[in-house]
């Protein structure tokens, strides 16, 4: 294990990894928001206004603010660990740029580093998106929308670095169709995307209050909504606690499998 | 150049890297002094791959000492890959980008400057004849092309060391005497240089020291020249019709050898060759000095390896 000790600590490197991503995506802009940000909002406006028509008003919101507050949430959640899923694993398994990138001075400590910063980074650039909607709709206004931008880049990086974990073991992209189907899908319906938690039975609201997408609902719906959230630093802490976790298990098994 | 000019580029001891499986590097010594062009030969699965990992700090040893440039592997070798250039077996350039953009990108992973970089990718694009391609997609790029690219990449930090495993695989005759070309001049530059090749020709014409290794070992290490005067007569001839079996030559002037419908006749003087041809009316034979691909196949066998 001596080996390992100098090979855990990260370094500035990363930063030239999400550089390096962010390059290829400023290449592919256009094709890539319009992937990433259509879906998301054809929810939107289809429940927003087909469901809401119905169902005027969900948790004393209207429904249409409650859903882009929760859609702004999960489209940050698909869209990093969609980006540190496939493409970190094409990266790694196809183009083999994760090999070019450990001949430099870098270990994988600090590829992973900049890998989930730069998914990160992804989802506030998706859930920008949905707020630039939200926006122009007017369900929002204010400061509180300058202060749900690091909660975003917080949870992206919570989401990306579970997700990597994954990428790091994965021998194929099949694998990740579990992580979809069993992880994601079912976070996005216990976690009050669509309808407050509270309507869950007891043992489901009592498994989705550990749940990351659950605080970052937590944080953003009433910070956008120009309202304080309850349990700031309680939610901050749970995001936080997932995000280091996360990214500690993704390095070690990468460093394993990168430096056998 | 940093200032211990004194140690040598290389200097590994009892070298081991153990897998479940199998012993990939087994008890290796090697010293290689700066400025020297080493070349690491083998067959498939000798473990020469596995020693550049190993020297780059890819892969943690099983035990054994290493040192390169004067940094002890893999503690320094943040430190070490900084002053090392590394051109992979397979090609692993950014397909998303062009040849600059590739070299830009690569270059920050050491953290140089953006000025500096601009500098450098200007000489290394003309070193390589590469500047009337500077903006090109890498998608439209031949293999050498590529290959040139790839080159140029492990020199954008200006490293005293280059690791090239098998630079030359797959590559048409011209863009292999041009690479052939590049390694010369930056070994005239004093470069360090270590090779993997399957080629023994390019070994024979690149390398001051070669070391044929097999199972993880090295079996054999020297000057090309001298690898196979130590090895083998100095002539050979091949033999490509059938000879009756019961063929026999006198030891004290000829070595025999068959393989398969093959047979090798190896003499230290041309004329006994000469004469055997006479003697036995042959029509399908070469006569020709041994090189280091017959030594080579000496060494690690003739037996086709999985």
């Amino acid at each position: 294990m001596k080996g390992l000790r100098h090979a855990l600590r990260p370094s500035l490197g990363f930063g030239a990894v999400w550089a390096r991503n962010f390059l290829v995506w400023k290449k592919l802009m256009i094709p890539s928001l319009i992937a990433n940000f259509g879906e998301p909002l054809l929810y939107l406006l289809a429940f927003g206004y087909g469901f809401g028509h119905f169902v005027k008003t969900m948790d004393h919101l209207p429904y249409l603010v409650f859903l882009a507050t929760g859609i702004v949430c999960s489209s940050a959640m698909n869209a990093a660990s969609f980006e540190a899923l496939y493409s970190a694993f094409t990266r790694l398994e196809m183009q083999k740029t994760w090999d070019a990138i450990l001949t430099a001075p870098l270990e994988p400590v600090d590829l992973i580093l900049g890998e989930v910063s730069w998914a990160a980074t992804k989802g506030l650039i998706n859930a920008l998106a949905i707020l630039v909607v939200g926006l122009v709709l007017g369900l929002w206004w204010g400061m509180g929308m300058l202060w749900v931008l690091p909660v975003i880049l917080c949870m992206g990086f919570a989401f990306a670095s579970l997700a990597m974990i994954m990428t790091v073991l994965a021998r194929s992209y099949d694998f990740f169709v579990y992580y979809m189907i069993l992880v994601l899908t079912p976070l996005l319906l216990v976690s009050g995307v669509f309808f407050p938690l509270q309507a869950l039975p007891r043992p489901v609201v009592q498994v989705a209050e550990w749940l990351p997408l659950t605080h970052a609902i937590a944080l953003i719906r009433p910070l956008l909504v120009g309202q304080t959230p309850r349990d700031i630093w309680g939610n901050l802490a749970v995001l936080v606690a997932y995000g280091v976790g996360g990214y500690s298990l993704a390095t070690v098994i990468a460093t394993r499998r990168l430096r056998r | 150049m940093h200032g211990e000019v004194s140690t040598p580029a290389i200097r590994v001891t009892g070298l081991v890297k153990r897998y479940p499986d199998r012993v990939a590097v087994d008890e290796l010594d090697l010293e290689i002094p700066r400025g020297e062009c080493f070349g690491l030969l083998g067959p498939n699965g000798a473990g020469k791959t596995t020693t550049l990992r190993l020297l780059l700090g890819l892969t943690t040893p099983t035990s054994g000492a290493i040192s390169v440039l004067g940094h002890s592997i893999p503690s320094e070798a943040r430190a070490a890959r900084r002053r090392i250039g590394v051109v992979p077996q397979s090609d692993n350039l950014d397909p998303d980008f062009s040849v600059v953009e590739n070299l830009t990108v690569y270059a920050r992973y050491f953290g140089l400057a953006p000025r500096e970089i601009q500098a450098r990718i200007a000489s290394l694009l003309e070193f390589a004849q590469l500047t009337d391609r500077a903006r090109t997609n890498l998608r439209e790029l031949s293999g050498g092309t590529k290959r040139r690219l790839t080159l140029i990449r492990a020199l954008i930090h200006d490293p005293e060391l280059i690791i090239l495993d098998e630079p030359t695989t797959g590559l048409d005759p011209h863009a292999r005497q041009h690479l052939w070309d590049r390694l010369g001049s930056l070994r005239a530059a004093g470069r360090t240089l270590i090779l993997t090749t399957h080629y023994m020709e390019e070994a024979e014409r690149l390398c001051d020291r070669v070391a044929i290794m097999d199972q993880g070992r090295i079996r054999t290490l020297g000057a090309p020249r001298e690898l196979v005067e130590r090895s083998l007569p100095r002539f050979v001839l091949e033999i490509r019709e059938p000879v009756a079996e019961n063929l026999s030559l006198d030891p004290a002037c000829y070595t025999l050898e068959r393989v398969g419908a093959l047979t090798l006749v190896y003499a230290s003087r041309r004329e006994p060759l000469a004469d055997l041809v006479d003697q036995m009316h042959l029509n399908r034979y070469i006569e020709r000095p041994t090189n280091l691909e017959d030594c080579f196949l000496k060494l690690t066998g003739r037996e086709l390896r999985e």
